[in-house]
């Protein structure tokens, strides 16, 4: 491929796993979230809604600083995660995609939540009747029909995570092959003379992902609400 | 004894209290809206917990407040005919038929799923999304997958309610015959009184 050099579709790769990674791990706990937020009566949710979106409000530039105080070297999670697991997340390619899991937090949580909130549950109480456990309910009704919210929310993480910036350079810094994703890689041409042709291309291929996933969420979205017609008599 | 029932519960500000012992095969709940016919279905479907009495069903106690006794809603094998039929919207007519009959140990299985169909009348419904189908056609799939399910009782909460006069005969006949033909105690909700007149042994009245 000539569009783009070696050394800039290795960042394109890096940029592909780390927002992958992010949105995979992330996943599982923004449903468990959106779930706490949408089906339970926990006291005090307001404030756990409240943490949740806080990082889409705060400069990123402190929400890094907050992962480098709780997952630096010298922070409990970090020392934890060392000590127990062996993993080290500073300036390492894990770390980006930790900061980015957590910029796209807020999103996917909202995304998924707001599909939940869109189950008429009169479903899966019907399901209950005719035999299945709750559990059973849960991934034979409830599961399937927030798939279009579940699946925007995996492409609005993405997108998000493609995009992040502040909180990855902050915590994990600008390290070639390592935490240089797209946002950075650009950057970092920026401050070189005669960059610019690499400044267009990453920036280019940026425009395109995030379309991309914009198109594919929307897409999502109104296939969801086709779906959800025909819930009643 | 089909039916042994005497329950209480309090909700959103009020008492209901429904007590009732019959050995009909379809007994009927009648009266206005609001009185609590659907919250009685729900108390012994195991959906709604009352607060005190018990539930015995075609000799099996589904709930005892003095006993501990409370099935969790999967337990009770009931066939729950809700008045906007529920199907399940991503599933087709097929498998919403079949959702049940899967879940259902092999014993209850005493309903194959062409005979089922043949009976209903929805042969040419199997392959369709419920978003595609009439009133009427939708009630047919949803009477259907409960009475697939294996079910010891039924519980039909105003299944005629929403479909319009000319599909409320169709339907009405059916349940006529599930009360003749496979025997399975049925306990009807109504405000109709003729709807109620002509299909149960037992009348109960709430006010």
């Amino acid at each position: 491929m000539d569009f783009l050099s070696a050394d800039e579709w290795a960042v394109v790769a890096l940029s592909l796993k780390v927002s992958g990674v992010a949105i995979m791990l992330v996943l599982p706990v923004s449903f468990a979230i959106a779930w706490v937020l949408e089906r339970t009566r926990l006291p005090g949710k307001i404030f756990l809604d409240a943490l949740v979106h806080l990082p889409l409000v705060l400069p990123p530039v402190v929400t890094g600083w907050g992962l480098l105080l709780l997952f630096g070297n010298n922070g409990p999670a970090g020392r934890f995660l060392a000590d127990m697991l062996g993993i080290t997340l500073m300036f390492r390619w894990t770390g980006a995609a930790l900061a980015a899991g957590v910029m796209a937090l807020p999103l996917m949580v909202r995304a998924i939540r707001l599909s939940l909130e869109g189950i008429d549950q009169r479903f899966e109480v019907a399901a209950r009747t005719l035999g299945a456990s709750r559990w059973k309910t849960f991934r034979s009704i409830t599961l399937p029909l927030a798939m279009p919210g579940v699946l925007a929310a995996l492409v609005l993480g993405f997108a998000r995570s493609i995009g992040e910036f502040g909180a990855t350079i902050t915590f994990v810094s600008n390290v070639p092959e390592e935490t240089r994703t797209l946002p950075l890689a650009i950057y970092t041409a920026l401050q070189v003379p005669g960059g610019e042709s690499t400044v267009t291309r990453l920036a280019l291929v940026s425009i395109a992902l995030s379309l991309a996933a914009l198109v594919a969420s929307e897409w999502l979205v109104r296939r969801g609400r086709q779906g959800e017609s025909g819930h009643v008599l | 004894m089909s039916f042994d029932v005497d329950v209480s519960v309090r909700r959103a500000g009020r008492d209901i209290a429904v007590q009732f012992a019959s050995d009909a095969r379809v007994v009927a709940l009648f009266g206005a809206s609001g009185v609590g016919k659907t919250s009685t279905l729900e108390m012994i479907a195991g959906l709604l917990q009352p607060d005190r009495g018990h539930i015995t069903i075609a000799g099996k106690t589904l709930f005892d407040k003095e006993a501990g006794i409370n099935l969790l809603p999967e337990q009770r094998a009931c066939g729950y005919v809700f008045q906007d039929g529920r199907l399940f919207p991503h599933l087709t007519v097929r498998d919403n038929l079949l959702y049940g009959w899967k879940l259902a140990p092999e014993h209850r299985r005493s309903l194959a799923l062409d005979v089922a169909v043949g009976f209903l009348g929805i042969e040419h419904l199997l392959h369709r999304m419920p978003r595609t189908l009439s009133g009427g056609e939708a009630q047919r799939v949803a009477i259907g997958r409960t009475l697939l399910a294996g079910p010891r009782f039924l519980l039909m909460d105003e299944p005629l309610s929403s479909l319009d006069a000319s599909r409320r005969d169709g339907i009405m006949r059916l349940i006529e015959r599930i009360r003749d033909e496979l025997s399975i105690p049925i306990i009807y909700v109504s405000h109709d009184r003729a709807e109620v007149e002509r299909l149960a042994g037992c009348v109960i009245e709430l006010d």
